[in-house]
């Protein structure tokens, strides 16, 4: 059980998560610019495939350059190419100062799920929101007009965030064991990229390639909100696919968790 | 990726240093002997390359001296790369032709954009780091060394991992050519070496601005990204799916399109992009030096703007 005052205590570490990325306010807009030029690039790439294959995937066009704005809107959000709080952590414990944080009266997932939060829900409205208005108003795309899509989708947008920093909290605990973390960080990333949609719509995929990355946990993180978004798929069954990989992966850092901090020894101890 | 908001781009691109091997300070010894101030402007070239050369081979030492470390992260970079180009491959498991290109055409603009990028990446690729070295101070270090500052600074961190993404291009490259269907005559022949070294040129040009406009933009090092990493995944589609105005954009004001679609459209015997006449084709040269001529302004003017953190 969560008691009040621990409650109150995550609200503040997210917080703080929040503020420090918002900090950098010429990095947000050059950031906001770059996604905004990888959106153009990859919608006219698209338009051309979907221009030779109408319906591929089932999506029309207005729905593929959707995808796509929405892709560079997630893009920061689910740190899919890196940029979380992983790198952080893996310093922490490569260096050995993970021991002050095993010292405090919190838990370490919930303190680090706390703070990755923040930052993501300022990635989405710094970084995400600007691309992904000026991606709807200069191409034709196919939003919903019911309030409640919207919020089935937000729904799927923090259901996303967790499982994204599910991952990302077991890529970081590699470091427990490996030191360097540079091997898996990449493999998250290329990972993250193939397997999340961001390259191209998994439902995009041939045959049994495709049918394998739709029920890996990445689907979680791209696919997932915009079939949501774009009326692809039933909301109660796309969250309870992200919560159960949600659950199971969060459940699975905890075990490595206990298992890091019982079995290894700190760097410097 | 170590710095707050992250860049997109530089996913494809590891890690930073090679476990904390030791920074330049102090290493770089020997430079000065070279150098006169007031040389000739030949002369400073002459110097600045010394200097690059002496740098970036002692990062090279540096990263062998972690040789499984490097064989991870150039394998790394290598399939990072390679993801864009799976990509595309999966399009093509759809459809036969993607802006009236077939697929062996599309894998060679994707070799020639990502052979030129990668080498300019592996040259000068370090560059972006500058904005970190305009608001730490430690720039203030390279400005005493009696070696050009640019030089210094592309040197800067050298990663010789960045040969993953020119040999990723290079293999794509070398299956388009044994798959296209070209006519072959000398000046295609000499076109292809031509259009490699200008767009390795054309690219660094596009580093070299971007890194002057950090001494402006100090936090905003990832707007380079959308003309660096943004310009090669651009120029791995065919210019007919662009909107004009877009081609238009790479073609007169920053103008990538010269680093493949123009040469590529004479290669391929292809209708050029905006009607351009047929002898632009061999211009990337020409349009490869004013670029530098134009980023080098640029870094002189950055350059002199330049004020210490002062701490």
């Amino acid at each position: 059980m969560v008691e009040v005052g621990s409650w109150r205590l995550y609200t503040s570490v997210a917080a703080g998560g929040f503020r420090r990325y918002a900090t950098y306010r010429a990095a947000t807009a050059a950031g906001v610019f770059t996604n905004t030029v990888f959106g153009l690039v990859l919608v006219y790439a698209y338009l051309a495939l979907w221009d030779e294959k109408p319906q591929l995937g089932g999506y029309d066009q207005a729905q593929a350059v959707t995808y796509v704005w929405l892709g560079q809107a997630m893009l920061a959000t689910l740190a899919i190419g890196g940029g979380g709080i992983e790198d952080e952590l893996m310093e922490r414990i490569r260096t050995g100062d993970v021991a002050v944080d095993l010292y405090r009266p919190v838990d370490l997932q919930m303190w680090w799920l706390a703070a990755d939060g923040g930052r993501a829900v300022f990635q989405l409205l710094g970084r995400g929101v600007v691309p992904f208005v000026f991606g709807s108003l200069v191409f034709p795309a196919s939003l919903p007009g019911e309030a409640s899509t919207w919020v089935a989708f937000l729904v799927a947008v923090v259901l996303a965030m967790l499982v994204s920093f599910a991952i990302r909290y077991l890529v970081a605990l590699s470091a427990f064991w490996l030191l360097d973390g540079v091997g898996m960080t990449q493999m998250g990333w290329l990972l993250g990229f193939f397997c999340s949609g961001m390259t191209l719509p998994l439902n995009v995929f041939p045959g049994a390639l495709g049918e394998v990355v739709r029920a890996l946990p990445w689907a979680s993180l791209l696919q997932a909100p915009a079939d949501v978004l774009l009326g692809k798929a039933d909301p109660l069954g796309t969250f309870a696919f992200q919560a159960g990989w949600a659950v199971a992966l969060l459940a699975l850092g905890r075990l490595v968790q206990s298992a890091a901090t019982r079995r290894v020894v700190v760097q410097g101890g | 990726m170590t710095r707050g908001p992250v860049g997109q781009g530089r996913a494809a691109d590891g890690t930073d240093g090679t476990g904390g091997a030791g920074g330049p300070g102090g290493v770089v010894t020997g430079i000065g002997e070279a150098a006169r101030p007031g040389d000739t402007g030949w002369g400073r070239v002459v110097e600045g390359l010394r200097a690059y050369r002496l740098i970036a081979g002692m990062w090279l030492r540096s990263t062998m001296a972690y040789r499984a470390s490097f064989a991870l992260t150039a394998f790394g970079n290598f399939a990072m790369t390679a993801l864009d180009f799976v990509a595309i491959l999966l399009m093509f498991s759809r459809i036969d032709a993607l802006g009236g290109y077939a697929l062996p055409e599309i894998a060679f603009l994707y070799g020639l954009s990502g052979v030129s990028f990668g080498l300019a990446d592996l040259a000068i690729g370090s560059m972006d780091r500058l904005g970190r070295r305009v608001r730490d101070g430690t720039l203030d270090t390279l400005l005493v060394r009696p070696a050009p500052v640019l030089a210094q600074v592309a040197a800067d961190r050298f990663a010789p991992r960045r040969l993953g993404r020119v040999l990723q291009g290079a293999l794509v490259l070398g299956w388009a050519l044994t798959a296209v269907d070209v006519a072959w005559t000398p000046g295609k022949l000499v076109l292809m070496p031509l259009m490699l070294v200008s767009g390795a040129g054309i690219f660094c040009a596009v580093f070299v601005a971007a890194a002057a406009f950090q001494f402006v933009a100090q936090d905003a090092s990832e707007v380079a990204n959308a003309f660096t990493y943004g310009g090669t995944t651009l120029l791995q589609y065919p210019p007919t799916v662009f909107a004009r105005e877009l081609v238009r954009g790479v073609t007169f004001v920053v103008p990538l399109a010269f680093v493949n679609w123009l040469p590529a459209s004479h290669v391929l015997g292809r209708p050029y992009p905006l009607d351009l006449p047929a002898w632009t084709a061999f211009t990337p040269p020409l349009v490869a030096l004013a670029c530098g001529a134009a980023a080098g302004l640029a870094w002189r003017a950055g350059l002199r703007s330049y004020r210490s953190t002062g701490s």
